[in-house]
């Protein structure tokens, strides 16, 4: 995709997100709440896949740690929230408490992204796998953040427009990242990371700045997520989580924005709509899964690159 | 003379109990064309991994443009004006050969991570010149025709031409080539001199080159280093070479009436 009016698509995302969000949570209208929070969670997919993605599509990492990017950024968030106003009256604190859980995930992407990057393939994938499962176990037994039974009562401030605006804001800041003569140093490191070194590419680097950019977006996720649900639990965070975003990557077509973020939406929408077969929900969910490998492996929304080469 | 671009001294690498490359002491100047053979499993692409920052030597000491650059990673080599080829080509496969070429601007890219972000006038300005240049590289080694292709559907010539042109992007120095007569025909042999030698002379830079092919390396080089189990039997130029005794036993056996080797 080239972007010259990259800038303008991103305004008007997330000026229709803000407008369809003042309709839908409009009492008059009394949608319902159900399928609102549905598309809440639709959009918190979208981000931390396409942020995933940037990790494990575009530069070639195998991360299994997303879901602890996502917990640090949702406790943040919603310890930052409580302080301010523990009624949940200051709706004006949001953006503050979504930033700091960005900014404290991206600093937990740093401190894995580092150590990790001596390793490759099946190797960095157990030690984020691990990050992840520390992350968890840790905040089971932090008293100030609830432990095991949860951290309750975080004001609900999250509403479609913060939801799809944030999603707009990922989506964008990745796209725009990857389609330059910078970012196609990540598509350099995920072909051949021996050859990109040789081109003068610094690996290292690249990797980090990945680790960091998606580990923010999967803690913001994390804070909408909080002020969506008003509750934290550390269950909700396990590698279950993360195995959900890899394989909405993977069906999406690795380091294919597009397909990557209709993934999201499709794989968060199958299991509610399969709510009415409640005990086979997901027998059916994994066997869809299945069936959409084998008959696309290289992704669902996966095409020929166009002439010119960017996706 | 000044000083050697490329000063080897007494570099020494062990992997284990193996010695691969024992005391390999060698120069290559600015704009000469230095050939390095020997027989396989001799050390040359172990000698090129020590030069580009992928191995540190266990001892001995390599300077380029006059600065020791033990310690190196590849990509600051790269930046100090060392760039190579691989035995086995490894161009960016999911990339077009437009796009293999734009990677390998990178590190004289002006426009950073913010630019690419805020798309403004800076980056703007940055991503034309940088296109322009792939543009230029792409005529003057006439790939721009198949600009738009994915790397890995060239024919296999090209190919090897691409990741020549694909290290030229990043404006080296000493360009360090692998074997690139390997797996090619004839013609495409006689193709590769005549681009060998034209890139040494239009860009002004020094080639080391790695080759089995006798003819290509009698052909085009000035002078030739031989390696036999990780040391130099012999440096000297084609001729010396080609009579050399101890050289003629290790390597070049039937190459040394004057036909090809064995193995070319």
């Amino acid at each position: 995709m080239s972007l010259p009016g990259a800038k303008r698509w991103l305004l008007l995302g997330i000026a229709l997100a803000a407008v369809a969000s003042h309709f839908a949570h409009s009492p008059e209208l009394g949608l319902n709440r159900y399928y609102l929070g549905v598309a809440v969670d639709v959009g918190i997919a979208i981000i931390l896949a396409v942020s995933l993605n940037l990790i494990n599509g575009h530069t070639g990492q195998f991360s299994l740690g997303h879901a602890g990017f996502m917990a640090v950024g949702g406790y943040t968030a919603a310890k930052i929230s409580l302080l301010i106003s523990p009624a949940g009256e200051a709706a004006w604190g949001f953006p503050l408490a979504l930033l700091g859980g960005g900014l404290l995930a991206a600093l937990a992407g740093l401190l894995v992204g580092i150590p990790s990057l001596r390793l490759r393939g099946d190797y960095l994938a157990i030690v984020t796998l691990g990050f992840g499962e520390i992350i968890r176990v840790a905040v089971q037994n932090m008293e100030s953040v609830g432990a095991a039974s949860g951290l309750k009562g975080i004001p609900k401030y999250t509403t479609l427009g913060w939801t799809f605006g944030l999603a707009a804001i990922t989506i964008y800041v990745i796209t725009a990242l990857v389609n330059s003569t910078y970012g196609r140093g990540f598509i350099a490191v995920h072909d051949d990371e021996v050859a990109a070194e040789s081109m003068g590419i610094p690996t290292t680097r690249y990797k980090v700045t990945a680790f960091v950019t998606g580990a923010f977006f999967a803690g913001i996720a994390g804070g909408l997520y909080a002020h969506h649900k008003q509750f934290l639990s550390p269950t909700g965070f396990d590698f279950l989580k993360s195995i959900d975003i890899v394989v909405m990557v993977i069906l999406g077509g690795m380091g294919r924005t597009a397909g990557v973020a209709a993934a999201a939406v499709i794989l968060t929408l199958l299991p509610e709509s399969l709510r009415a077969f409640s005990e086979y929900r997901m027998i059916i969910y994994s066997l869809l899964i299945i069936l959409l490998m084998m008959l696309r492996p290289q992704g669902l929304f996966t095409f020929q690159r166009k002439q010119g080469g960017a996706s | 003379m000044s000083a050697p671009l490329l000063q080897l001294d007494a570099a020494t690498i062990q992997f284990g109990g193996l010695t691969a490359v024992s005391a390999f002491t060698t120069a290559v100047a600015d704009n000469e064309l230095v050939g390095l053979i020997g027989p396989n499993g001799a050390g040359k692409t172990t000698a090129f991994n020590l030069i580009t920052g992928v191995y540190q030597p266990t001892s001995g000491s390599i300077r380029f443009a006059g600065q020791p650059t033990v310690g190196l990673k590849p990509n600051q080599l790269t930046r100090l004006g060392i760039a190579r080829t691989f035995q086995n080509i490894r161009l960016f496969h999911s990339m077009s050969v437009f796009d293999n070429i734009r990677a390998a601007t990178q590190l004289h890219r002006r426009h950073g991570i913010l630019d690419a972000l805020w798309r403004g006038r800076a980056h703007r300005a940055g991503e034309r010149e940088v296109e322009a240049r792939v543009m230029e590289l792409l005529e003057i080694f006439s790939l721009d025709k198949q600009r738009g292709e994915l790397a890995k559907s060239l024919p296999y010539g090209d190919q090897r031409r691409l990741e020549i042109v694909r290290a030229l992007a990043t404006k080296p120095r000493l360009l360090l080539l692998d074997e690139p007569a390997a797996g090619m025909n004839p013609t495409e042999k006689d193709d590769l001199m005549r681009l060998i030698r034209f890139v040494k002379d239009r860009y002004q830079i020094a080639v080391l080159l790695v080759e089995h092919d006798m003819k290509v390396v009698m052909g085009i080089c000035e002078r030739i280093a031989v390696l036999e189990y990780g040391r130099k039997i012999a440096e000297g130029s084609p001729q010396e070479i080609q009579r050399h005794p101890q050289v003629i036993e290790a390597y070049l056996g039937a190459a040394a009436s004057g036909k090809e080797s064995p193995d070319a």
